[in-house]
């Protein structure tokens, strides 16, 4: 089996660094490159957003085989929201074909949410299903209902966790759930609220599932005041703490103190036991990604033969 | 129950337009209780309709009159001669007891006045809320008796998802996260231990997506 670039980085220790863009509401091919360029060689793999917020855009597969073209790792997100079981199985192995490793598996935000209010949501499966089915394709190579596949294919399986929704207390439980399912690695959430995510990494290292998965921390750098309380009020499962608006709003230089804060919080990241890495999205923001990867002390990345 | 709402009155109008004498068929179950379609709700659209077409020059004759129950045959025929004189029927009973009624008096159109909402029960005077989706595979002996099929915004069998914040669901702060309330009762009973199992991907052919259903009890046919 052939590993991705993701999975040599945290099987080797290295604190992995991962990136994220929102591909755009038109097919225009330039564009996608223009800003995956920003990323290239700043991180070990780019998550390609699957219409999120249930927004239309270029689908996450058509433009993670962009960015394999411009040689850089995608990590395809992935939703139960717009597909059934046979339309993501399908496109798992149009995936693979196309030479993509790393999925995410998500639920994804309500199609009400999004810009196509009325449409029909699927969610034929969940994603804890999405994980396991990945997980049956890759190591017993069978579909859900039980077809053989005529080969194998190489895909490492991410999921997400969300440390800052509720019932807060269930949180790990459910993240303990993604990893019996079969995932490899996790990304969070967001984090600005460090004291409740250094409370849920405490009760997943009581848990031990700290050395069962690679856990990778969600980092957004702010932009401006109205941002933050834009995250705080309209983004599902989001926190932002009013400190952290406070600091916004009597800063300056609104940018450079937003990624001041990514730069405090991936050291603080850094520290923290069960923690694999961080994962960056600064979606629309892509071009201030290298100066917060090399602040963070995170730059070069490892390299693999 | 099943919970029905009314039609706006523009849109009955709209489709009664063409039509002189018109017939507002409430039923005597559910959209009684839901206050949509019972006697009096027919009593008031027959009303509301007929004013509507003097003002706009366009009299009509509405009547009104209800059955006990829409949905099944035997109950409709007391209402044959109010059906025959009619040159169409409003029924205020769900989609069941609307195509009822159109297959019963094959001849008549019967039109819908009511749109079908949902499977669900009051909480409050006023307020219903959608408790079940008839999916045909019931999980309520694995989920605390609370549905995450119907009340989950996105069907989940291993939620909650990461919208759920203090109790509610992404979708609107006025809906409750069926899987936050499947937790806490989870917790109550000491049963947590039992979320902890990989629920398998949902069985929907047993639900509308395997096809339109039918139940045959060989039984109990004659």
């Amino acid at each position: 089996m052939t590993k991705s670039n993701l999975q040599k980085v945290l099987e080797s220790g290295a604190f992995a660094v991962t990136g994220e863009l929102g591909p755009p509401k038109s097919g225009q091919r330039d564009v996608i490159e223009q800003h995956a360029s920003h990323l290239k060689g700043y991180v070990d793999s780019v998550n390609i957003t699957d219409c999120q917020t249930a927004i239309v855009r270029t689908s996450s597969i058509a433009t993670g085989r962009i960015l394999l073209d411009m040689g850089i790792e995608p990590n395809i997100q992935m939703t139960v929201r717009d597909r059934n079981r046979i339309a993501i199985q399908a496109d798992v192995l149009g995936a693979a074909a196309l030479g993509i490793k790393n999925i995410l598996c998500l639920q994804g935000d309500h199609a009400t949410l999004g810009n196509e209010p009325k449409a029909k949501n699927v969610n034929d499966l969940d994603s804890m299903n999405l994980i396991s089915a990945l997980k049956k394709m890759r190591d017993e190579q069978e579909f859900i209902g039980g077809d053989k596949m005529d080969a194998p294919i190489d895909i490492y399986i991410g999921a997400v966790a969300n440390p800052f929704a509720d019932p807060f207390e269930y949180r790990p439980y459910r993240l303990a759930k993604k990893i019996a399912a079969g995932a490899d690695f996790i990304q969070t959430q967001v984090i600005f609220d460090m004291e409740r995510f250094e409370r849920y990494m405490e009760r997943v290292r009581e848990l031990g599932l700290h050395k069962k998965v690679h856990i990778i921390a969600g980092i957004t750098p702010l932009k401006s005041v109205g941002a933050a309380r834009y995250m705080q009020n309209n983004v599902a499962g989001m926190l932002v703490p009013d400190h952290i608006i406070d600091r916004m709003r009597k800063a300056k230089d609104k940018k450079a103190e937003g990624v001041n804060i990514a730069v405090e919080m991936i050291e603080h990241l850094k520290t923290i036991e069960g923690v694999a890495g961080v994962h960056i999205m600064a979606v629309a923001w892509e071009e201030i990604v290298p100066e917060i990867v090399t602040r963070a002390g995170l730059y070069p990345r490892p390299k693999f033969d | 129950m099943i919970v029905a709402d009314r039609k706006p009155l523009a849109e009955i109008l709209k489709n009664i337009e063409p039509y002189k004498k018109v017939l507002i068929l409430g039923c005597g179950e559910c959209v009684t209780v839901c206050m949509t379609g019972g006697d009096k709700e027919a009593r008031e659209t027959a009303l509301a309709l007929s004013i509507a077409r003097k003002k706009a020059n366009n009299p009509v004759e509405v009547k009104s009159h209800t059955v006990e129950r829409q949905c099944e045959p035997e109950y409709l025929e007391s209402a044959r001669h109010l059906v025959e004189e009619a040159d169409v029927v409003v029924s205020l009973a769900c989609g069941v007891g609307i195509q009822n009624m159109n297959q019963y008096y094959a001849d008549k159109r019967t039109l819908p006045g009511v749109n079908t909402t949902f499977m669900g029960m009051p909480v409050e005077q006023g307020v219903w809320t959608e408790n079940c989706l008839g999916c045909g595979n019931c999980v309520l002996d694995e989920t605390m008796g609370i549905c995450p099929i119907a009340r989950c915004s996105k069907s989940m069998l291993n939620g909650p998802c990461g919208g759920s914040q203090n109790g509610k669901c992404e979708v609107s702060k006025d809906t409750e996260c069926a899987w936050h309330l499947i937790v806490e009762r989870m917790m109550k009973f000491n049963k947590l231990e039992a979320l902890q199992e990989v629920k398998e991907p949902k069985d929907w052919s047993t639900s509308h997506h395997g096809g339109p259903r039918k139940m045959i009890r060989e039984d109990v046919r004659l």
